[in-house]
């Protein structure tokens, strides 16, 4: 559905697109422009709300035909079961092709190991770019926003990466118009981001527009949780709770999807899409600041995981 | 759905620049419209009144909003374009914060090329000076639609409306030199607060909008009958499924004007011509679609078109040359020389080319041209002529900023080398009569 914005007081003209119809186009702008200029592209998809609107885009660029792009999960090991289930059920859905690289398979063989706080979110790295580097992905969607973090507002659209995956910020290419560069040599790859210029509101508003179906734990529901470093935890196999935090149940949800062990959930009762959007609205916390333990280890802390080539 | 999501979706989107010397108070007004916007959230103050602290400052330094970079807090500098989003119930707002010192040029550049209104700053007590010279000529070059002069720290001037008048008059007459079509210059101090967000009772005598209101109420999209209708192919879907066998349809984003079921149209830049059967709009068929909207167009004869093709209405082709003119801002480290073979990307096409001549480089304080430089280095504005191996379809710039820009890029090593406007640098300095043509559309 597209809504032409009301006409204010003369100031619109009825040729404006809402903001939701110029955002949309934006991304399905740049989905077309790795379909028509790069041989392997990939999207990374974790069943989180941000890869769920990437995946929508996608097919609606595409339509009628299929999405030309298979699908990546990066499997911490730490998945919540209800994503999982989600991911698979939507991949089926489209007849995608997922592939899968796993964090727990590199503890296993002895080529990560467990750090000592139990969060895996950045051993997930060295199992990406491997596989970037094995099937020889030369496009890699990431579904992260540059509202999310002071690193990632300097992004580009297009950021190439070197054979290690490294984002070097000093060495970015000037992106002018909407004219991206996707040069790259063999074994480099560009990262493309095609909702860099969406927020967090725009995102659940999307959702609410479009109808998109999403994975339940983003909605308030009752859940066994223990505190810590200032969030609640899902108890369970992964790591929780230790020695003097105690479990409760309360009513939470998830803004951000990512590892069990670092992800917190949030106290909520907003139980549909539109008392989500109210809370967000409304909501004096950055979503990375209320639900991620890995960005408060240091001021610099998601520059330097995306340097050594994180999402 | 409630009024809540109802009312946040009928929002339209602005894009804009923002354009200061160093110590213009760029930082504080930026920080003060997201705070004052409510579009600061605790953490993030939180986070930045720590840094502050560390850094022995006692208030909170707004700057570090922005500057995100390990290099950019340790060295106190800002080194590329940063990206905000604000929004108010009118409307969203992209914000593209661009440093006042290193690459300087490079940065507005890049941050003005995709903007719709560039808020130029200057301190009042030293009014329009070089600096401000050179955002001008960077708003006017990229033809910005909009600028907006922000007369900042009114408060240390006794906020008298003699300095802000004589600061207005230079730079409107100065920007209209350069064929900027409208200025709205306000009075601000964007540290005590005036006129930024709240109208200012310090200064009865301004009638105007507050930086804000201006941000809210300029017009973000132009009248679409005096533009050339541009769609440059991206991609062309076949399914070929059981389903729809024979469907075959050209996807792209209107760069410029509005495309209409039944239109005659003429593919470059090879020539052929159709006619429109259909417009599909992400999965709805319209009649109608217009800039800047992403639509997959069908037509009645199964031609042969592919990617880098541009779809144009039979009654309003562009020549195609080889044998390109125009103004560049080259942005990279490694000069630009004559015989550079390059590669040449307008639109969706991507074809090589050579630097036959650079007839000039643009001084931006004065406007002077030095004949024959011989090569650009990384922020200089220069005229080049560029030869292309194949016929591109390109319009001026001053007509259509989307179809009429391009970027040079080195084989090589795929720098992206040069930003590239078609046409002349500045527009005509007598304002056009009609309002409605003023050859500003995109």
């Amino acid at each position: 559905m597209t809504t032409v914005a009301k006409a204010e007081e003369g100031t619109d003209s009825p040729y404006a697109l809402s903001h939701l119809d110029a955002l949309e186009s934006e991304a399905v702008h740049i989905f077309r422009e790795v379909a028509g200029e790069f041989e392997r592209p990939v999207i990374l998809f974790s069943g989180g709300k941000d890869s769920i609107v990437m995946l929508h885009l996608a097919v609606k660029a595409f339509a009628p035909a299929a999405v030309p792009f298979t699908l990546l999960h990066v499997d911490t090991g730490h998945n919540f079961p209800e994503v999982l289930e989600y991911r698979d059920r939507t991949v089926a859905r489209h007849g995608l092709r997922l592939h899968v690289a796993s964090v727990q398979d590199y503890i296993d063989r002895g080529l990560l190991k467990e750090r000592p706080d139990g969060t895996r979110n950045p051993l997930q790295t060295l199992p990406l770019t491997e596989k970037i580097q094995k099937e020889r992905f030369d496009a890699v969607f990431g579904g992260g926003r540059r509202d999310e973090e002071k690193a990632r507002a300097k992004e580009r659209v297009f950021s190439l990466r070197d054979e290690f995956s490294q984002w070097d910020p000093r060495r970015q290419r000037p992106e002018l118009w909407n004219l991206y560069n996707g040069r790259h040599a063999p074994g480099e790859h560009v990262r493309v981001f095609p909702l860099s210029n969406w927020t967090e509101l725009d995102v659940w508003q999307y959702i609410a527009r479009e109808g998109i179906e999403l994975p339940q734990i983003y909605f308030a529901h009752e859940r066994e949780v223990f505190r810590r470093a200032g969030m609640w935890l899902t108890a369970g196999e992964w790591g929780g709770p230790k020695d003097g935090e105690t479990v409760e149940k309360r009513l939470v949800r998830y803004r951000t999807v990512g590892d069990m062990s670092c992800t917190g959930a949030v106290d909520s009762d907003a139980t549909t899409l539109d008392a989500v959007i109210t809370e967000i609205a409304a909501s004096r916390l950055t979503e990375r600041g209320a639900t991620r333990a890995d960005d408060k280890l240091s001021e610099a802390a998601m520059e330097d995981r995306k340097r050594e080539g994180y999402f | 759905m409630s009024t809540t999501t109802e009312e946040l979706s009928a929002t339209t989107l602005l894009r804009f620049a923002t354009a200061g010397s160093v110590d213009d108070g760029k930082s504080t007004l930026v920080g003060r419209l997201l705070h004052d916007s409510k579009s600061v959230l605790a953490d993030q103050l939180e986070a930045v009144e720590h840094a502050s602290r560390n850094r022995g400052q006692d208030t909170p330094d707004l700057a570090l909003l922005t500057d995100g970079l390990r290099a950019e807090r340790e060295q106190g500098i800002t080194i590329d374009v940063a990206y905000r989003y604000f929004a108010t119930p009118r409307r969203r707002f992209i914000l593209a914060d661009t440093p006042g010192h290193v690459q300087y040029t490079r940065n507005m550049v890049t941050g003005a090329s995709t903007a719709e209104l560039t808020v130029i700053l200057v301190d009042a007590r030293n009014g329009v000076v070089e600096q401000t010279r050179r955002h001008a000529a960077i708003a006017a070059l990229l033809r910005v639609p909009h600028v907006a002069l922000a007369v900042n720290k009114m408060d240390l001037v006794d906020y008298r409306e003699s300095v802000f008048a004589a600061i207005a008059e230079e730079f409107t007459a100065y920007a209209s030199e350069l064929g900027v079509p409208e200025v709205t210059a306000i009075p601000i101090s964007a540290l005590a607060g005036d006129n930024v967000v709240e109208p200012s009772s310090n200064m009865d005598w301004y009638g105007g909008p507050t930086v804000l209101e201006h941000l809210e109420t300029v017009p973000v999209s132009h009248d679409l009958s005096h533009c050339h209708a541009r769609l440059p192919v991206q991609y062309v879907i076949r399914p070929q499924t059981a389903e729809h066998p024979d469907y075959r349809g050209y996807a792209g984003q209107i760069a410029a004007g509005s495309f209409r079921v039944g239109e005659t149209v003429t593919v470059l830049p090879a020539g052929r011509t159709s006619r429109i059967s259909g417009i599909d709009l992400l999965g709805r068929p319209v009649d109608v679609a217009w800039t800047t909207q992403s639509v997959t167009l069908l037509l009645e004869d199964d031609i042969d078109i592919s990617r880098g093709d541009l779809i144009v209405p039979s009654e309003d082709v562009p020549a195609t040359t080889q044998d390109i003119e125009a103004t560049v801002c080259h942005v990279a480290d490694e000069a630009l020389t004559v015989g550079h073979r390059v590669l040449i990307k307008h639109g969706t096409r991507t074809v090589k080319a050579i630097v036959k001549d650079i007839p000039s480089r643009l001084t931006l304080d004065d406007l002077s041209l030095h004949p024959h430089p011989g090569q650009l280095v990384a922020n200089d504005i220069g005229r080049v002529k560029i030869r292309t191996a194949e016929p591109l379809p390109a319009d001026v710039y001053a007509d259509s900023r989307r179809t009429g820009s391009f970027i040079l890029i080195d084989p090589a090593d795929g720098t992206t080398l040069t930003a590239g406007m078609v046409g002349e640098s500045f527009a005509a300095p007598e304002p056009v009569q009609d309002g409605a043509d003023d050859g500003w559309d995109f």
